[in-house]
């Protein structure tokens, strides 16, 4: 295995490694949110089932909370492309 | 390189080199782009109010259901009557962001303003500033940072925790989330049309049938990305206004 990479240019291992870790953060980053973002909505559909005439106060704090799950995410979308090579 | 397909470098797809001017007063297409925004999110609302018909046409239609839906939709949802004198603030800003965002799908444009970090951010420090003067002014300096920091109800033992979060929420967190969510979903939307524009092309001089499919997909994310132009205006606008209304009525 060493000898193998050994036999590469130090500075495409480097490459390679900072694009995996790119991956990780962004990929760690969105499970979190993932689950968040389905639980507010499935939530928030379930009360304007429940009662349609509330819909509209139901949607907008349904995107006051999508809004607040979703900035994890993109925290660390922004961090992936952060990271050095 | 991914499948001998040449995806542009991140600094290719959002950096632009400039036309005129230099140092920091350079004009790039990014600065045209926001000033054009800007002459058309007042022109809008200007030619809109300049001759009132009774029954609405053109452009006045366009500007009297947007202010319709930020007076309804955003500022009595949130605020509340008395917070109708910070409409004209979140009526431009909720125009400005608009026009910035929706030069991701004009063609030939093709860049949303908001992808380079510096709009949103300037945005967010507006913002972070009026609900601090506007929480000061309504309600003192001293009971304004008592009632921000220091949410009722809380029991003594944890409350040096929580007064530091709400702290750090309210001097870094918001402003930070603010710009970071706007700019952040920009840059990804712009990315993902860039991305399938690269593979329809890539497809299209290799096969020619196999674009279709990428094709289809990139109509479609367009159509996406205008519903995201929307929401993220929206969500700015309607932060804003939370922010605000939280600082002028203490929570109870």
């Amino acid at each position: 295995m060493l000898h193998f990479l050994a036999q590469q240019d130090p500075g495409e291992l480097e490459a390679g490694l900072t694009a995996v870790g790119r991956g990780i953060v962004y990929g760690g980053a969105a499970i979190g949110p993932g689950i968040g973002i389905g639980i507010v909505v499935g939530n928030a559909i379930t009360a304007m089932a429940r009662q349609p005439e509330a819909a509209g106060m139901v949607r907008t704090t349904m995107f006051l909370g999508i809004a607040f799950t979703e900035a994890l995410a993109l925290f660390g979308f922004v961090l992936s492309f952060i990271i050095a090579g | 390189m991914i499948f001998g397909l040449e995806f542009p470098p991140i600094s290719h797809v959002v950096e632009w080199p400039t036309l005129f001017g230099s140092g920091p007063f350079a004009v790039n297409k990014v600065v045209l782009l926001m000033w054009l925004s800007a002459a058309a999110s007042f022109g809008i609302i200007y030619l809109g109010g300049r001759k009132q018909q009774l029954v609405p046409t053109g452009v006045q239609n366009v500007a009297e259901s947007t202010v319709d839906f930020i007076e309804n939709g955003i500022v009595m949802e949130t605020m509340g009557s008395d917070g109708l004198k910070f409409m004209p603030f979140l009526l431009t800003l909720f125009m400005f962001v608009l026009t910035c965002n929706i030069w991701e799908i004009v063609p030939v444009a093709q860049m949303p303003v908001n992808a380079r970090i510096a709009l949103p951010a300037f945005m967010a420090i507006v913002v972070w500033f009026i609900y601090h003067v506007t929480g000061i002014v309504s309600q003192g300096p001293i009971k304004y940072f008592k009632s921000a920091t220091i949410p009722p109800g809380v029991p003594k033992a944890i409350l040096p925790l929580v007064f530091a979060i709400e702290l750090l929420g309210i001097l870094i967190t918001r402003p930070l989330s603010l710009a970071v969510r706007l700019f952040a979903n920009m840059l990804a939307g712009h990315l993902l049309l860039v991305t399938f524009a690269v593979l329809c092309q890539a497809l299209f001089t290799s096969t020619y049938v196999g674009a279709v499919l990428p094709f289809a997909l990139l109509v479609f994310l367009t159509a996406f990305e205008i519903l995201v132009a929307f929401l993220q205006a929206y969500i700015f606008t309607i932060l804003a206004a939370v922010y605000i209304g939280g600082a002028m009525h203490p929570e109870h």
